[in-house]
């Protein structure tokens, strides 16, 4: 950074960046690292045995699978809920708009506890579906269901503000060169709020993976069905085997983390791509 | 193309936007509507465009009713204020964009589009610019490259919302001018919407004045500059001083001084009075000279003429600020300084007998 100084309206670049560092050491990566540090008391079979035994390897399936699942879903969802909160009014939209935010402020227990009632095979939404040959609750479509519910909030987030930022005009402009609106979504809307799309979906999954609560009630937890990762976690700590809790949870750490890496360089690559940075009056 | 509207009707809420607008634009025309913020001018260029609804009345292009077509079927190029470019899109890619999103049937291939584009660009004189984003441009090149985009598929009117509104005023000056120049070259009909009317008098062929939805006056910028046909009209176009007076026989009253007029004025009416500045002798006050008393304020010269900001005298109901431009020579003449005693002798005035609707435009 010296090689460039330059003159910075507010000073303490070393300042800020020292503490920022140092919180994240403090908060994030002393943590991380010492579930890593624990793993290592193990060796690299039994490392193995615990990471890929069928009842874990099923449980990666579905707490990834579902958490992947329910981000897409939360992503094309989430992107018309905030639409209609963006681009119309009608009666009661306050209360919708606070509605989105429902999902965070809840206990997650509470959530997986009304969840598993309300779709148990007696409750309110089970008893219609259930005829149909639908069980929702105590199987994997109950684990999405739960993943669908608390991710939603974070693409809504994440794309209203853009939304609200978009002019009307760029439709306008595509609309009176000719441009169908399917054509106008898809090459001057869609690009301009893919960026924050992605980050969307990006928060929608991270926080699906790692999510307990919720899922814990309606799961079920069969084996080999319905178990999610963080229960195998849980499973193994139980039994005092913290090696072996340890071991699960750096195979999900790592997972999440490519992941999320991969999210965020295709979000900053479309971020490029429509020139972000730019002044907003193009 | 011929462009005309046939009673249009807007409101939104309790705002009356458009009132009962009758207009016609002949075809080649460059016409300014003008007028202050609010009075129905962007409006009514919208609902040209069909990209606002009117509550009633008819839109016709070139005769035929268009008032249910779609903004899309219209053809017709929209340039806005903020210059709404796709800011993920290229230059190229935004003047193409009205190519691409043709039907296949009658899209041309892509050889023709890039000949299409560069020609456009050419025109708009920035062809080297292709291949930046927006954001790598200036907020005249931006327009530029929107008129463009806005010409590529061919319209058969050009309509201009602001188009300078968002620059700074010597990019602005310069842009009006090469929009004539462009103009002259096409010959497409535009309407564009300004409020600023040294940019309608400079540039258009016919101005159109608005002024709370409804339509003022229409003429050529000579016409509407030198015979306003109302108050607002007078008030709104260049600098001009106001008076109040009554009629007297043949005679208006202003502030003490009995102005000759040969209009057809009832008497004893109550009237208001324009002079421009420049319409406006200044003598140095003496006991009999005839004129409104006033005392100068400020003396500000701009190289061969003089503006001279006087206070009228309160008691004699002059008005309290007054502007007079005269030349250089005639202030040195007068020695004119600041707190010289003068009389205004109006060389030529505009009388209109006063009723509810005349003070409105008089914001002056």
């Amino acid at each position: 950074m010296s090689a460039t100084r330059k003159l910075r309206v507010l000073p303490g670049f070393n300042l800020t960046l020292g503490y920022t560092l140092g919180y994240l050491s403090l908060i994030v990566l002393i943590p991380l690292a010492a579930i890593f540090l624990k793993t290592t008391t193990l060796t690299l079979e039994r490392f193995w045995e615990v990471t890929t035994s069928p009842r874990v390897l099923a449980s990666y399936r579905l707490s990834f699978g579902a958490a992947l699942l329910a981000a897409v879903i939360n992503t094309v969802f989430g992107f018309l809920l905030a639409w209609s909160l963006v681009r119309y009014r009608f009666f009661g939209k306050r209360i919708v708009d606070a509605l989105v935010d429902l999902p965070f402020a809840l206990p997650t227990a509470v959530a997986g506890i009304a969840l598993s009632t309300v779709y148990s095979p007696k409750g309110w939404m089970g008893q219609l579906l259930s005829p149909l040959g639908i069980k929702v609750a105590y199987t994997p479509l109950g684990v999405l269901v739960a993943l669908v519910f608390i991710g939603l909030p974070f693409v809504v987030r994440t794309v209203q503000p853009i939304l609200e930022d978009l002019e009307t005009e760029l439709e306008e402009a595509a609309a009176s060169l000719g441009a169908q609106r399917w054509v106008t979504f898809r090459t001057v809307i869609f690009p301009l709020v893919l960026p924050a799309l992605l980050t969307g979906f990006a928060l929608a999954f991270a926080r699906a993976v790692g999510e307990y609560g919720s899922v814990i009630f309606i799961a079920g937890n069969i084996p080999l069905v319905s178990e999610i990762t963080p229960l195998m976690i849980i499973t193994h700590l139980e039994q005092y085997d913290y090696a072996g809790a340890t071991a699960i949870a750096v195979v999900m750490l790592v997972a999440s983390f490519t992941l999320l890496f991969v999210v965020n360089a295709l979000q900053a690559w479309s971020t490029r791509r429509i020139g972000q940075d730019a002044g907003r009056n193009v | 193309m011929s462009i005309s509207v046939k009673n249009i009707n807007k409101r939104f809420g309790d705002f009356v936007a458009l009132d009962n607008v009758t207009l016609d634009f002949p075809g080649g025309e460059l016409v300014a509507l003008l007028g202050p913020s609010g009075c129905g001018k962007t409006t009514l260029l919208r609902i040209i465009a069909g990209l606002e609804l009117a509550d009633s009345g008819t839109v016709l292009l070139e005769g035929e009713d268009a008032s249910s077509t779609h903004v899309r079927e219209r053809q017709v190029g929209f340039v806005f204020q903020h210059y709404a470019l796709f800011r993920h899109m290229t230059v190229f890619d935004n003047v193409a964009f009205g190519l691409r999103v043709k039907p296949r049937s009658q899209r041309p291939n892509e050889a023709v589009i890039r000949k299409k584009v560069h020609d456009l660009l050419a025109l708009v004189q920035l062809d080297w610019l292709a291949d930046r984003f927006p954001s790598q441009l200036s907020g005249g090149q931006r327009q530029r490259i929107a008129l463009a985009r806005a010409l590529a598929v061919e319209p058969r009117v050009l309509l201009l919302d602001e188009p300078f509104g968002a620059l700074d005023a010597q990019v602005r000056k310069e842009l009006r001018r090469w929009l004539r120049r462009l103009h002259d070259e096409l010959h497409i009909t535009s309407i564009f919407v300004t409020h600023d009317q040294e940019e309608a008098l400079e540039v258009a062929d016919r101005v159109v004045l608005m002024n709370k939805g409804h339509v003022e006056q229409i003429g050529t910028p000579d016409e509407v500059y030198d015979a306003p046909a109302t108050p607002f009209v007078y008030g709104f176009l260049g600098a001009v001083n106001l008076f109040h007076g009554r009629v007297d026989g043949e005679h208006v009253t202003l502030a003490g001084h009995a102005h000759r007029h040969d209009e057809r004025l009832s008497n004893g009416a109550q009237v208001i009075a324009f002079a421009r500045p420049h319409e406006l002798d200044i003598v140095l006050d003496a006991p009999n000279v005839e004129g409104i008393a006033a005392t100068v304020i400020r003396i500000l010269n701009f190289g061969a003429t003089s503006r001279i900001e006087l206070a009228g005298d309160a008691d004699s109901g002059a008005p309290a600020y007054v502007e007079v431009e005269t030349s250089r020579v005639r202030v040195r003449e007068l020695s004119l300084a600041e707190g010289s005693r003068v009389r205004l002798v109006p060389s030529q005035l505009k009388v209109f007998e006063q009723s509810p609707a005349a003070t409105e435009g008089a914001a002056l």
